[in-house]
């Protein structure tokens, strides 16, 4: 008889989730965001489930043919491949930024520039510095740049 | 930008205007803008020419080879002076408003 082993499976569809759920879900709160361990945590909880499956695979006994092993091999190694890439992706790709030595720094006058807003009407860093803020005097301006959604 | 947004009420007590800034063009902006929810400003460099005078340049990172910002937050005080920074080594690390706001108190 051979029997469906749903712990491989599972491991490695909770390994794909592990992996999609860190930009789509868990980066929009920076407390999942800026160390990603409930991602980490989906993986390990995945890594369980495939050694449960891959002992169920190898387990001596008739019922276990060559196949189910090999299905259990591949999707052990599919998810450890899957964790690869989220690691590469969030912990060394994210950090290929340039160093920007020539930002303006504390102390220092910000450039002005002159950019569309979402209307296409110009704003000057000036214009943002002095309009007012329900009514008074702004007492500063957050630029904050962003790499964008191309 | 979805923290910002949902500390938009303190940064007006506190006389911070939020600014965001990026490559993408005025439509793409209004897009996002209107997805999210997005009520502050948020203006376009897509010659990444404000982007290059605050030395913020990621050569050739946007998705068809174009230049774009690597993430950064500036506060400037009313006369456009540098008062607190942050440039993240991570871009999924940003600032959250909280340090912002932190730092906007010793603003006069």
């Amino acid at each position: 008889m051979r029997r469906f082993n749903w712990s491989a499976w599972a491991g490695f569809l909770l390994s794909v989730i592990a992996l999609v759920s860190y930009p789509f879900i868990f980066s929009r709160w920076p407390i999942t965001r800026d160390f990603p361990w409930a991602n980490l945590l989906l993986f390990a909880i995945a890594a369980i489930l495939l050694v449960i499956g891959f002992r169920r695979a190898f387990a001596p006994g008739p019922s276990h043919p060559r196949r189910s092993k090999i299905a259990a091999s591949l999707l052990a190694t599919l998810s450890a491949l899957v964790l690869a890439l989220f690691v590469f992706s969030t912990f060394i790709m994210a950090r290929w930024l340039p160093a920007a030595h020539g930002a303006p720094q504390v102390g220092q006058k910000a450039p002005d520039f002159s950019l569309a807003d979402t209307n296409n009407k110009p704003v000057t860093l000036a214009s943002l510095l002095a309009a007012p803020i329900n009514g008074h005097a702004p007492k500063g301006v957050l630029l904050i740049f962003y790499r964008g959604y191309w | 930008m979805r923290s910002i947004q949902a500390s938009l009420d303190k940064f007006n007590q506190a006389g911070i205007r939020p600014v965001a800034i990026s490559a993408d063009s005025p439509e793409i902006s209004r897009d996002l803008c209107q997805k999210a929810g997005y009520t502050f400003a948020f203006l376009s460099d897509p010659k990444a020419e404000a982007i290059r005078r605050y030395d913020l340049v990621h050569a050739g990172a946007g998705i068809n080879g174009q230049d774009i910002a690597r993430p950064a937050e500036f506060l400037l005080d009313s006369s456009g002076i540098v008062r607190w920074l942050n440039l993240t080594e991570n871009y999924w690390v940003r600032a959250r408003p909280e340090e912002i706001l932190e730092a906007a108190k010793a603003l006069k």
